[in-house]
């Protein structure tokens, strides 16, 4: 395996993600959780950079980032003990060796069998690759459900206002 | 990638080629980071001395010629004071703040085009790229307030997020009309789609809405309850001092003349103007544009009062939000009409001022249509405030008012 500029974009990013996912579980402090969730989700939009959707990596930071975790930044800081979480109820040795017992048995038993040992599987990566401008093309065209989808997340927003307006607490002016 | 210039007389030099593309690339870097940092430092004396003007007074006229120095002065008594930080503050987050809040202002120009031929890079998806980077100035600001282990300061970090968040709405809105005409998110390509006409003529609208929602982004007043100075102290860097409040107070200020910076790149034609393609006369073009804009934002900082969080918000939800999504509605109807009639080029880079004169006209047509709408329902709204002001006891103010 050759050692280019994409490979080790690929391991830096790889690193990002998987440390920042670390420090969200084994954090003690709940708003340094947050923050590594951040790290974690740059990371993943540094992955979708190298598989040439930039568009993604954007809207990841701007999507995830900016707005979702800030959101959990929020419920975090009304929830009473940030600074201070004691593992009360976590034996963490078990639960990794859980973890990694059972990732093993994954990779052995399911995925090496299927894509490792089998020639059908292994073909190189596409030359072709999507531009944004694809994206935009898969919106209007009558073959794709890209559109229905987005209309979909639309009314789920509707009905999320509609629900919070409905059992809101009304008071004398609006 | 290929290697040329710089990259090349290095290679011929004798450097491994790896290492002189890194060198070459450094030195761009360099040039293009080093026109918004010597910009912050000139900024910082106009902001004053205008800001002093407005108020009849002189300003800085002690430090150097007209007090151009004053910069360098407070960059060393900044640098000099003592750097204090909290006991329980979180040290890592405190200390990280200052330095996410400057990064997400200038990691915005490198997508800047300075000149026809002078970008940091012309990225496919330059205008969600410049977007997406701004929002990261959020949660540099959620982080200080929380880091510095100080209840007001957590205070001002809550207001501040409602607010930044809630306007990144209407100004991504009236981001999509450049995108929308040039038809492409590069910044590169929209500032050449000007070359027949510009976007602020075509869609005047679009640039109030951009402008007034980036001056919500930056803090800036109307919207600076941010930083109330006058009654939240300052808000969420109380705790903060020496450098790490220069931090946030540079990149305040580069904030809003980046936001100038972007008016003009979005909507007034770049780098465009006579002789444009000589670089040097490109770039002096921009900066004057940019100036007169940045110009206008100060002079709205200095005149207006403060509005505050629930005016802010029923604006934003109200008014600006629904106003940007008819723009956007009304607009692409408009050029996809005029496009489909062939009265409009299909592809606006390279049009010239007569092809595209139809469609400037029906769009400002259209948007002074909607400007009249408008101001009448302004009027109609002052008249029913102004009445029932008069007609009821004046014990508070409602919520909208």
């Amino acid at each position: 395996m050759e050692i280019t500029i994409i490979t080790i974009a690929f391991i830096v990013f790889s690193l990002i993600s998987l440390v920042g996912a670390y420090g969200v579980v084994t954090c003690h402090n709940l708003f340094r959780g947050t923050i590594w969730l951040m790290v974690s989700l740059f990371g993943a939009a540094g992955m979708f950079v190298l598989l040439s959707a930039p568009f993604l990596a954007a809207v990841q930071v701007l999507v995830y980032i900016g707005a979702i975790a800030i959101l959990f930044t929020f419920a975090v800081m009304l929830t009473r003990s940030v600074s201070n979480l004691k593992t009360r109820f976590n034996r963490l040795n078990i639960n990794i060796a859980a973890a990694v017992a059972l990732f093993a048995l994954l990779v052995v038993g399911i995925i090496a069998p299927v894509f490792i040992s089998n020639p059908n599987l292994q073909q190189p990566i596409s030359t072709v690759t999507r531009t944004t401008i694809d994206l935009g093309e898969s919106f209007g065209s009558g073959n794709s459900f890209a559109l229905p989808f987005e209309v979909a997340s639309l009314l789920l927003t509707a009905t999320m206002i509609g629900a919070i307006v409905i059992a809101r607490e009304t008071d004398d002016e609006v | 990638m290929d290697c040329t210039g710089l990259c090349d007389a290095l290679y011929k030099g004798g450097l491994d080629q790896g290492i002189a593309q890194f060198i070459s690339l450094l030195v761009g870097v360099l040039l293009v980071s080093g026109v918004p940092l010597i910009t912050v430092i000139l900024l910082i004396w106009v902001e004053r001395k205008i800001a002093a003007r407005i108020q009849d007074r002189i300003g800085p006229n002690r430090v150097g010629p007209f007090g151009l120095l004053q910069t360098f002065a407070d960059l060393l008594k900044l640098l000099i004071k003592e750097d204090i930080t909290p006991t329980a503050a979180d040290r890592l987050l405190y200390n990280a703040a200052p330095l996410v809040s400057f990064a997400s202002v200038l990691l915005i120009w490198g997508v800047i085009p300075y000149t026809p031929y002078h970008f940091g890079a012309n990225l496919e998806i330059g205008v969600l790229y410049m977007v997406a980077v701004a929002s990261l100035g959020t949660l540099s600001i959620m982080t200080a307030g929380w880091a510095s282990n100080n209840k007001y300061a957590l205070l001002g970090a809550f207001r501040v997020v409602a607010l930044l968040v809630s306007y990144e709405i209407p100004m991504v809105f009236s981001l999509l009309i450049p995108v929308l005409l040039a038809g492409s998110m590069s910044l590169v390509d929209i500032v050449h789609a000007q070359g027949g006409m510009w976007f602020g003529i075509m869609a005047p609208i679009s640039a109030v809405l951009f402008f007034i929602s980036a001056q919500a982004e930056t803090g800036r007043a109307p919207f600076d309850l941010i930083e109330a100075e006058s009654e939240l102290v300052a808000g969420f860097n109380i705790e903060y001092s020496g450098m790490k409040f220069g931090m946030f107070f540079a990149a305040e200020f580069l904030h809003v003349f980046t936001n100038a910076i972007l008016l003009v790149v979005f909507f007034f034609g770049g780098w465009f103007g006579p002789f444009w393609d000589k670089p040097l006369i490109a770039f002096m073009w921009l900066g004057l544009k940019a100036s007169v804009f940045y110009f206008i934002s100060l002079w709205i900082r200095n005149t207006v009062p403060r509005l505050r969080i629930d005016q802010v918000m029923w604006f934003n939800w109200f008014r600006l939000v629904p106003l940007s999504i008819a723009n956007v509605i009304v607009i692409a109807t408009l050029v996809k009409i005029m496009q489909l009639i062939n009265l409009a080029p299909r592809n606006l880079i390279g049009a010239s001022f007569i092809e595209m004169l139809p469609l400037t006209i029906v769009l400002l047509a259209a948007n002074v249509a909607m400007g009249l709408v408008i101001v009448g329902q302004l009027r109609t709204t002052g008249r029913a405030v102004r009445m029932a002001a008069q007609n009821r006891t004046p014990v508070t103010a409602a919520v909208g008012d």
